[in-house]
């Protein structure tokens, strides 16, 4: 990649304003991305994400503010910076009056690659993606999947500096969400930039390795996904299922379970067939659900085999805790023995990054 | 990063001018792959047109035998144009409104304007090789053709503002009309500059009907069909070449401002 100084991106006090609205779309943004690795950018619908993208790519004039790619100032040399970035859009823009393989190829042409090179590359890629067997077809005989394949595929030809990718997943199957989540991150390891915006908080935390999360235009967070969730401890959450000795009453153990330290809070929670906290969970044992919103009952809890359905003498205990769960296993454990309760099922909630995005920029719909 | 890249990067204006010729060199393939599709859109309603009222009207006695050779000059510059408007206008209605198809050649490193520049140019020579198939088509049509080789330069400076001018009005229409409202926007303006255009009428006769006289002047096909008029059938009274041609110019360049403007104003938000 061209030079390691420059951020790959920069972005200061960006302000886009579209006519006739009331509200800036984009309102004094700043935020930069180093060279290499994958950025996300997060926000609800509506946060200016698209219209942050749409400046970087050179397709919306800004209001006031600077936007640079790859050290080149979007305004100033728009021609210069549209050959050092590539866009994989929401939604097909491919030309259907090409066959798949024309549009790679073409693509390449409108970038000065060569006509040897751009045919080597063209059938290079369609092979990495899949697409050999339909490289000649109509291209409006695509799938959803196939179209958002050969759209990466497109903007690898002229081997961009910086790629962004507009909600790259959305509204794909499993089979090609991961099939697009392995190729995104081979790109990363050949040393591209990649800004992804989404709102599937997933993606984000698995693929990204550094997110921003905007609203109203406004940037709220930047760090690691890792570093975002861990900001938010004393919101994790612990979920045991207890038998009792018979002689114990359950608020009396509660009550002596409460005094662990690091505890925050325990309460005893309902326990039954109707119950809507343990039916979306795993396995069971120490599944670690993510996309879990703080805050009972949000948080799925892992069902063994006592959990679903369970009556009689079984206590479902709820533990808020400030401090990282599995090391509050022991003593809570400890407390249970010397009490004679048997431990059925645990539960470990941390909290996700969907926690911190709920946090910061609510829970109102859009 | 290889050393070819940093080569393909280094001047704007090369990768501009690479850029614009792949985009010429995409629409003369998708032109040829669908060149059939080109030839019905030329040539199927000048020819009905030339079909019904120098053919047919004249059979049945309607119309005078020379009126043939009146109307073909018209149709001649009425495809020009016609055919230059359509292949701008009614493509870039879908791919800014409907399939975003022309976002790849917008993300393409040169100037937006030269994007636009390239449909017009592209449009115009569409309107030309129109005009050129629908001439010797016509004369079978009508088993003569008036041809004078000495007006031949006169002929193609006419046609070329003309198909000029409808693909400027074209990328304007093309635009500003979104593709809820395609039909009635194609309706309510081709319809009229069609009939209003001095196809069908030299625009020196219409002295009888001096509000129509007045209409036709605005519509700058009346000068495309009077200078191929002048050029072709010099005995039936027209406009002066020269007027012809000033305002064919004065017309290209306004539209093409017109249209380049809008079309920015469409790529960039």
């Amino acid at each position: 990649m061209a030079d390691r100084d420059n951020p790959a991106v920069s972005v200061r006090d960006l302000v886009k304003r579209y006519p006739k609205r009331p509200v800036n779309a984009v309102d004094g943004l700043t935020f930069e991305v180093s060279p290499g690795g994958i950025f996300g950018l997060l926000g609800p619908n509506g946060a200016g994400k698209t219209t942050t993208v749409g400046v970087l790519t050179t397709m919306v004039r800004a209001t006031s503010g600077s936007a640079s790619v790859a050290g080149v100032d979007v305004a100033a040399d728009p021609v210069g910076a549209r050959a050092r970035l590539a866009v994989v859009p929401q939604r097909s823009n491919l030309d259907r009056s090409l066959t798949p393989r024309q549009n790679l190829v073409f693509h390449a042409a409108y970038h000065g690659v060569g006509r040897a090179e751009r045919n080597a590359k063209a059938a290079l890629l369609l092979d990495q993606f899949g697409l050999t067997e339909q490289a000649d077809i109509k291209v409006d005989w695509y799938s959803g999947g196939m179209a958002q394949r050969l759209m990466i595929a497109r903007a690898l030809m002229h081997e961009p500096e910086v790629l962004f990718l507009d909600e790259p997943t959305t509204g794909l199957d499993p089979q090609a969400r991961l099939f697009v989540w392995d190729r995104i991150r081979e790109l990363r390891e050949r040393g591209a930039t990649i800004v992804l915006t989404t709102h599937d908080m997933d993606e984000a935390a698995d693929l990204a390795d550094r997110v921003g999360i905007v609203d109203h235009g406004r940037l709220l967070a930047l760090d690691t996904p890792e570093a975002l969730t861990r900001g938010l401890t004393g919101q994790s959450v612990l979920d045991l299922v207890v038998l009792p000795s018979e002689l114990d009453q359950p608020h009396a153990l509660v009550a002596a379970l409460e005094k662990v330290d690091g505890v925050e809070r325990a309460e005893q929670i309902a326990t039954g067939p109707d119950l809507p906290i343990s039916s979306a969970g795993g396995p069971g044992g120490m599944a670690e659900v993510p996309g879990a919103a703080p805050g009972a009952p949000g948080f799925p809890t892992a069902s063994g085999p006592n959990g679903h359905g369970a009556t009689g003498p079984d206590l479902r205990i709820r533990f808020y805790l400030s401090t990282d769960p599995a090391s509050l296993l022991g003593p809570v454990v400890a407390v249970l023995t010397e009490r004679a309760a048997s431990v059925s099922d645990v539960h470990i909630g941390r909290a996700s990054l969907e926690d911190v995005f709920i946090d910061l920029t609510g829970r109102a719909l859009r | 990063m290889t050393t070819d890249t940093a080569v393909r990067r280094s001047t704007g204006s090369a990768s501009s001018r690479r850029a614009f010729t792949a985009i010429l060199w995409r629409d003369t393939l998708v032109t040829g792959k669908e060149f059939w599709v080109l030839l019905i859109q030329v040539a199927l309603t000048p020819l009905f047109m030339l079909f019904i009222f120098a053919k047919v009207l004249s059979q049945a006695n309607y119309v005078s035998d020379e009126y043939g050779h009146l109307l073909l000059p018209g149709i001649v510059a009425l495809s020009a144009f016609l055919t230059a408007l359509q292949s701008v206008a009614f493509p870039l209605v879908m791919e800014f409104g409907w399939t975003k198809e022309i976002e790849d050649r917008l993300l393409a490193p040169l100037p937006t304007n030269l994007v636009a520049v390239e449909k017009l140019l592209f449009a115009t020579v569409r309107g030309l090789i129109s005009a050129i198939i629908i001439y010797p088509i016509g004369a079978l049509v009508l088993g003569s053709a008036p041809w004078q080789p000495a007006r031949l330069p006169l002929l193609l400076v006419v046609l070329l503002l003309g198909a000029w001018v409808g693909a400027g009005i074209g990328i304007t229409m093309g635009t500003l009309v979104t593709p809820a409202r395609i039909a009635i926007m194609f309706a309510a303006i081709l319809t009229p500059l069609m009939f209003t255009g001095s196809v069908q009428y030299p625009w020196p006769s219409l002295d009888s009907l001096p509000w129509f006289k007045f209409i036709t002047a605005l519509n700058p096909l009346t000068y495309c069909s009077e200078g191929v008029r002048a050029a072709m059938v010099p005995d039936v009274p027209h406009i002066a070449p020269w007027i012809c041609v000033v305002v064919l110019i004065i017309s290209a360049v306004a539209f093409t401002v017109t249209g380049l403007a809008s079309f920015r104003r469409r790529a960039l938000t």
